[in-house]
């Protein structure tokens, strides 16, 4: 997790790293053509629904345009824990630098200067400040202070897979003993092959391959994780 | 202590936390647990914070890390989520917080007014001497409908004949759309190191000084002058703040001082957003007047004298505004 290169971590108070992974240019672009689309939808919507009511209807159907034009993102990121439906669907969310969540005036910050993201035309500059910089901000984001990180997922955890606990060989190191029990806890979202193609790997630590292999593996990682009577 | 026991000493806790942040993410009504309950945040954050610390440090499995990171990040995201500042509140800071903030940066609004103004005054002269000179600002047509739009015939003065007959109300929304926008813009583009701002105010500057120039020496002037003065005062002043507040941008871009580039540029935005969303509420208020009252006929003479007082309203709020008394 923290070898990923756009990976950005705060410290907080209490001392700890929380990494914010940052979305690129890419996943960006998608949620924003998204948010267009239903941008247009609106629009269309409210030019048919107006356009009965004459000169009035076309006043109040102007106030609305500029009010999406502008401010559409803004509602939905204050409101809606930083996501536009298009960032939604597409599981990024806007935050501050540090991690929290996105203000009103942040929030309207980033989106007047998007104004200034879109020259020369279809978010140039935009795109050209999201390559320069390390955390992919687009020039509103670095004047509001903002990033545009992936939402958490939540994690599925399984305990070991229940085996006879088995003392690993004493020369193994605390990363590898967290290799084996990452490997445990995902064994039951891997195929069996997989399975046993992976614990044949660690043949020279078993002596053994395949689907014993792997029973071994599930030993080792029962007594690490602290179990020590039989299953 | 082994992953286990680790877990099974901790689970509660955890589960606690997950709960509350649960509750809090529902709305204020929907909320099932106490006062009491959520004040409990952040004594079981801190504590989810060491936890994961230890599970880190003794390397347990990256899941259980992964699993008390994610519910540490909500935490935190609860816990030091920043609220909004007393002075947004709407009526203070119309009234007093941002003629404030304009004044301590009354130097941006200076330079501003000059970008504006003496490309307007430059080319009102030439303009109001040479008849000819507008067409190197404008193109034919716009001339033609600008001519025709303030021609003393014309039964609504301001509007093209073929916009004459739509309401008050459809212009009120054109002028929200299109010179809030204009605000906005002029804003943004002082991130391009002032660029975009210099470009918005000096061009604006240049088409309104020439069309006043052209159609004064034209003899439109009463139609003209009693059109433009009255929401003139609320539009032009807002354009200027909202190229101020793009001045700003450009500086921290191009002259940091002692922060960072972003630093300086996340300070000076904070401030500029003020000016700018203080200019919107002016901008609202000159779409109001320009729909409404500037297209009556009416003696000219009350036109001026209504223009004067806005004006003098103009410049009172923004040197008066917000001082103790």
């Amino acid at each position: 997790m923290n070898r990923l290169d756009t990976a950005r971590s705060y410290e907080t108070p209490e001392g700890i790293l929380l990494e914010l992974k940052t979305a690129g240019p890419v996943a960006r672009a998608c949620a924003w053509a998204i948010d267009a689309l239903i941008r247009s939808g609106l629009y269309i919507a409210i030019a048919l629904t107006l356009a009965w009511f004459g000169g009035l209807g076309f006043g109040v159907m102007l106030i609305f345009f500029f009010l999406i034009e502008w401010f559409y993102p803004v509602i939905f990121e204050v409101r809606n824990g930083g996501m536009t439906p298009g960032k939604k669907m597409m599981g990024v969310q806007v935050v501050h630098d540090d991690g929290t969540p996105v203000s009103w005036p942040s929030s309207i910050v980033r989106n007047l200067v998007r104004a200034a993201d879109f020259l020369p035309l279809l978010y140039g500059f935009g795109l050209v400040a999201m390559l320069v910089n390390k955390d992919f901000k687009r020039l509103g984001d670095l004047a509001a202070g903002t990033l545009v990180i992936y939402r958490e997922k939540g994690v599925q955890r399984d305990p070991p897979p229940p085996a006879t606990p088995v003392q690993p060989p004493a020369d193994l190191g605390v990363d590898d003993q967290e290799t084996l029990l990452d490997f445990a806890e995902r064994s039951s979202h891997l195929s069996r092959e997989r399975n046993e193609e992976l614990a044949t790997i660690l043949s020279d630590l078993t002596g053994a391959r395949g689907e014993v292999g792997v029973a071994r593996l599930h030993g080792y990682a029962n007594w690490l994780a602290g179990r020590r009577s039989e299953a | 202590m082994r992953q286990q026991d680790f877990e099974a000493t901790h689970q509660q806790e955890w589960r606690a936390l997950r709960d509350l942040l649960d509750d809090l993410d529902r709305a204020s009504f929907k909320r099932k647990l106490s006062k009491e309950d959520h004040a409990r945040l952040p004594r079981l954050y801190r504590d989810a914070c060491n936890h994961y610390a230890l599970a880190r440090g003794r390397h347990y499995s990256p899941q259980l890390s992964e699993q008390l990171h994610n519910l540490i990040t909500r935490g935190h995201r609860r816990l030091y989520q920043r609220r909004g500042g007393a002075s947004w509140r709407l009526i203070h800071f119309v009234v007093a917080d941002f003629p404030c903030t304009l004044r301590q940066h009354a130097g941006y609004f200076w330079l501003a007014l000059a970008l504006f103004l003496i490309p307007a005054l430059t080319l009102g002269t030439l303009s109001y001497q040479d008849p000819e000179m507008i067409y190197s600002v404008m193109a034919d047509e716009q001339v033609a409908q600008m001519e025709s739009m303030y021609d003393p015939a014309n039964r609504t003065p301001g509007r093209s004949p073929s916009r004459s007959s739509e309401t008050n109300f459809y212009m009120f929304g054109f002028y929200i759309k299109n010179n809030i926008g204009i605000g906005f813009r002029t804003f943004a583009g002082g991130i391009l190191g002032g660029i975009g701002t210099l470009f918005f105010l000096i061009f604006n500057g240049l088409v309104l000084g020439s069309v006043s120039g052209h159609l004064t020496q034209l003899g439109y002037s009463e139609t003209f002058w009693t059109f433009v003065s009255g929401h003139g005062s609320f539009e032009l002043t807002a354009i200027v703040i909202c190229g101020a507040a793009g001045l700003m941008l450009g500086h921290a871009v191009i002259a940091p001082g002692r922060l960072t580039r972003t630093e300086a540029l996340k300070g000076q935005a904070s401030i500029a957003l003020k000016l700018v969303m203080g200019a919107a509420v002016m901008l609202l208020a000159a779409a109001f007047v320009e729909a409404f009252w500037s297209s009556m006929r009416l003696d000219a003479m009350i036109k001026y004298l209504v223009a004067g007082f806005l004006w003098l309203l103009v410049i009172a709020h923004l040197t008066l505004g917000g001082r103790a008394s």
